[in-house]
């Protein structure tokens, strides 16, 4: 049995919707950080879905595009993160709150 | 399978054609490993000489660029197995990028000297953000363009949390970077819909492929704006511009200063080719989405701005109000539009890089001082640095014989060519709401009197702000502001650009014309 791929893409779309939905309700910067890393992977999918259909290796190597510019991300968002809550007991948005007006 | 695949064809790479880039990134890498050698006050000086320097040949380069598109035997073209694209346009932005790279080092060696920031790092990080910049600008692939997007943002959460010791840096670093990434997926997923729509991310490809195919249904209006969206964020247009006042008022002010100019241009570059080239048999789909957002960035930013007491901030509301005028441009579909909106976008960098660099000197050490009353009497204590601002805050306005009157004039001459009446008077009518909060800024230096000037000579000089920076904001033993000579330098060009291309405006509209007609 075969999945046809508008399951994947549904899936795909979900995934992402939950990512998308995560970053602005969690108040945990790492949760939502997990949030971006979610939709991405989620188009990573899409990518391979359409790929596949399209019989075009082209969605597929973008992947690895992808992947390299979220790891590039991670090194950075992670230091980012680490400056701030260094002196903090945990990581809420909450506390980020200085700026405004 | 296995044994069936071809041979794998490396594509042929035209290197002199990405020549602004590698000098860049070259440059960066180089300057990277000679700051591992000194770090003493002369690295740092020649840090800004040598970042300015490598500005200064990405632009000698994209000149040469320009000979060969223009008028050599080469033409407009693609390279690199169509992923890049190498025209009038790319070079147009490829030169605004370069000069925001100069101009952001001129204004950075004061600061990163006044605050004891480690110099040769920021410099890296810029340029590298800067060959992001240009990526964007020069590509011809919806991939390439995510690359460079990335490239160019990456390296700006870095620099917008650069004075570490700062709560407010590193409070701007993480939103930016949060609601950056978030961006940049939703740019990813309309990258991921228009391929499956269309079969490619090849913007010639796609152009091609909507000429001569009507595609139904909402997977590629979806992917239409996922795109919107996504280079929304990055051009701070109205609604996706939550973070614009946070991340302008938050980071290093030269930082400020290098964004606002830098990826606001990479952004429209993108934004234009993608829709105006790719899209653009797709008109009637994208046009009324461009129409809102331009209409609702020119309102809400105009009237926030206005409520704004700390002036960082309200120039971050301008700069969005000023990227729904340049989105006018876009909104008219037409060649003048472009050339307006590139017009405006080169206009705008050296007027925002000059109003930073100001902004810079005056919040003195601790980057504190952006609020309202640090202008009071700014022209008693330092006349020329109180007009070079007046002259960039009324460009900003639109006050004719300057840049920013004729920048505002083209795109709204190119909606009335295109009937778009309406946006056209929404756009005069904002004009002259944000005119109010300019000229609340120049009445405050001229006009309001600056009490804790009084008894303090004019010849007390650089020594006694060392000590009034250690008390902190409070201690109001004000002196005159330092003006650093590269941040000098820095608004005198800017002030030159602005007057100048405001009184003889037709070198620089022939340029920004010429790039829209040389455009693939």
């Amino acid at each position: 049995m075969s999945v046809p791929g508008a399951w994947y893409l549904g899936l795909a779309a979900m995934l992402f919707s939950i990512g998308a939905v995560g970053l602005l309700i969690r108040r945990n910067v790492l949760i939502m950080f997990m949030c971006v890393e979610l939709m991405l992977n989620a188009v990573n999918l899409t990518f391979v879905t359409y790929a596949r259909m399209l019989n075009d290796i082209g969605g597929q190597v973008v992947v690895f595009f992808v992947l390299v510019v979220a790891a590039a991300e991670v090194v950075v968002g992670l230091a980012i993160i680490v400056s701030i809550f260094r002196r903090r007991a945990d990581a809420t948005a909450d506390d980020i709150s200085l700026l405004k007006g | 399978m296995i044994g069936q695949l071809d041979p794998i064809v490396l594509p042929h790479v035209e290197w002199s054609l990405l020549s602004p880039e590698l000098i860049l990134i070259g440059g960066a890498l180089a300057l990277l490993v000679a700051g591992t050698f000194r770090r003493d006050r002369a690295m740092a000086a020649s840090a800004c000489v040598f970042t300015v320097a490598v500005a200064v040949a990405a632009l000698v380069a994209s000149w040469g660029l320009w000979g060969d598109v223009g008028g050599g035997a080469g033409g407009a073209r693609l390279a690199v197995a169509d992923a890049v694209v190498v025209d009038g346009f790319a070079i147009f932005f490829t030169v605004v990028i370069c000069v925001s790279v100069a101009l952001g080092a001129l204004l950075a060696h004061g600061y990163l000297r006044q605050e004891k920031l480690e110099a040769p790092s920021f410099y890296v990080l810029m340029m590298l953000s800067a060959s992001g910049g240009i990526l964007m600008a020069k590509a011809n692939d919806l991939i390439l363009i995510f690359l460079g997007l990335e490239i160019l943002s990456i390296a700006l959460y870095v620099l917008a949390g650069y004075h570490q010791r700062r709560e407010q840096s590193r409070e701007a670093a993480i939103k930016y970077f949060v609601l950056g990434s978030f961006s940049s997926a939703f740019f990813l997923y309309g990258v991921a819909l228009t391929y499956g729509s269309t079969g490619s991310t090849n913007l010639g490809f796609i152009a091609e492929f909507l000429s001569t195919q009507t595609v139904t249904g909402g997977v590629l209006l979806g992917g239409f704006a996922l795109l919107l969206v996504g280079l929304g964020f990055k051009v701070a247009a109205v609604p996706f511009h939550m973070w614009t006042p946070d991340v302008y008022q938050g980071s290093p002010t030269p930082v400020t200063g290098f964004m606002a100019a830098a990826a606001k241009a990479a952004g429209f570059a993108a934004l234009l080719r993608i829709f105006f080239s790719a899209f653009g048999t797709e008109q009637l789909d994208w046009k009324p989405i461009v129409w809102v957002l331009a209409v609702l960035s020119m309102v809400v930013g105009s009237t926030l701005a206005v409520v704004q007491t700390d002036v960082k901030r309200m120039l971050a509301y301008s700069s969005i109000s000023h990227a729904g005028y340049i989105l006018i441009g876009l909104q008219a579909a037409n060649d003048r539009g472009i050339a307006g909106s590139l017009f405006y976008l080169l206009a705008y960098a050296f007027l925002i890089a000059g109003s930073f660099a100001v902004v810079a000197i005056v919040s003195r050490r601790g980057d504190l001082r952006t609020g309202l009353d640090a202008y009071r009497g700014l022209s008693r204590d330092r006349p020329a640095l109180a007009f070079a601002f007046t002259v960039f805050l009324l460009a900003q306005a639109g006050v004719p014989f300057t840049s920013g009157f004729l920048a505002k004039f083209y795109v709204i001459s190119a909606a009335v060519e295109a009937r778009s009446y309406a946006i056209a008077v929404i756009a005069m009518l904002a004009s002259v709401v944000a005119a109010f909060f300019y000229l609340r800024l120049i009445v405050v230096m001229y006009m309001a009197e600056n009490q804790t000037m009084a008894g303090v000579g004019p010849e007390t000089s650089t020594g006694d702000i060392e000590s009034a920076g250690e008390g902190g904001v409070a201690t109001a033993v004000m002196t005159r502001v330092h003006v650093p000579v590269a941040a000098a330098v820095a608004i005198g060009i800017c002030l030159a650009f602005t007057i100048g291309a405001g009184l003889l405006p037709q070198p620089v509209i022939d340029f920004a014309r010429h790039a829209t007609i040389l455009r693939l």
